[in-house]
């Protein structure tokens, strides 16, 4: 999880995911459960969540900008199906998207 | 009642001797929150009265012009563009902007391919620093929601209308960052100065609701 190791690339197909914590949280709920593919490496930030609530954000977490096609935020998307819709989420939110390759372990457990 | 005369010629709802306020409703349970917290925190020495001043004052001193002359200066300037897309705080600091205490900024390059704008769809983060107060609008829960969800209908609103072949790529600004846009440089304007550049960029096509102006010719 350190900024040196980021646990998804440029180009990865990842899944918001959908939990619903309590308290505050910066991943807007229309992208939860949504598949998009990771455009940039934002970079690692203090932890939001934590920081809300009185801690200090450590351990920072890595962010990235995720790309969505509209459609696949709304089904009903009026405009041409190549919109995009790009937001910056935090590592512990992603997840790789569902039936693609897992990417390799880094080390074997002992 | 007050002893108003109502019969001098306008409505009553329009009265020319009513004090001007901010924004006319009662007061709501976050001002009063923001007024005890304030006071708390002058009271217990976290910081001065004089202090809470100058900070408003100097949000109150940035302007859309000085992220226009940051456009103007990513249309002319390669060595500046570079860095603007690799360091956008950098870049603004570079461009005499005090980026002390401000968010991470993000400039978004539009292109004949694609179109950004941004929105806070959580609240209402915006590149203060280089645009100065955000405008009501982008604040309001209608903009937030539809631009995410209808950009196009939103973007027409404001007099915008791209061809489908853009893409339309809303920007939700989310997190530790602000965005940027740097809207396509409008053509006829290859001799013009900085300054002169500069004019062309207003607030709104820096947000990504319209484009830039077109020179005069």
């Amino acid at each position: 999880m350190s900024a040196g190791h980021p646990a998804f690339q440029v180009g990865q197909r990842v899944r918001v995911l959908t939990r619903q914590p309590t308290g505050h949280f910066r991943t807007p709920g229309y992208v939860r459960g949504r598949v998009g593919v990771v455009q940039h490496l934002t970079g690692a930030y203090l932890n939001a969540e934590t920081l809300a609530h009185g801690g200090d954000g450590r351990p920072p977490l890595m962010m990235y900008r995720v790309q969505f096609q509209q459609p696949a935020l709304w089904p009903d998307y009026a405009g041409p199906a190549t919109d995009t819709l790009v937001v910056d989420i935090y590592e512990h939110w992603l997840e790789p998207a569902p039936g693609d390759p897992q990417p390799p372990q880094q080390e074997p457990r002992p | 009642m007050s002893g108003h005369d109502h019969d001098h010629g306008h409505p009553h709802d329009a009265d020319a001797h009513a004090p001007i306020e901010e924004g006319g409703g009662p007061v709501t349970w976050d001002e009063v929150l923001e007024a005890a917290l304030r006071e708390l925190c002058i009271e217990k020495g976290v910081f001065s009265g004089t202090q809470v001043m100058q900070a408003l004052e100097s949000m109150d001193a940035r302007r859309p012009e000085d992220g226009a002359r940051l456009v103007a200066r990513f249309w002319t300037d390669p060595d500046f563009r570079r860095l603007a897309l690799e360091n956008g705080k950098a870049a603004a600091e570079t461009g005499g902007i005090d980026m002390t205490g401000a968010p991470d900024l993000v400039f978004l390059e539009n292109t004949p391919q694609v179109h950004h704008v941004v929105v806070c769809t959580l609240c209402s983060c915006y590149p203060k620093a280089v645009l100065g107060i955000p405008p009501a609008w982008y604040k309001s829960k209608a903009y937030r929601a539809r631009v995410v969800r209808e950009p196009r209908a939103v973007l027409k609103e404001f007099g915008t209308v791209l061809p489908k072949s853009v893409d339309v790529r809303v920007a939700d600004s989310t997190a530790e960052l602000r965005f940027l846009v740097v809207p396509l440089r409008p053509a006829g304007t290859e001799g013009l100065s900085l300054e002169q550049l500069a004019a062309l960029v207003t607030r709104d096509s820096m947000v990504g609701v319209t484009q830039a102006l077109s020179p005069s010719p």
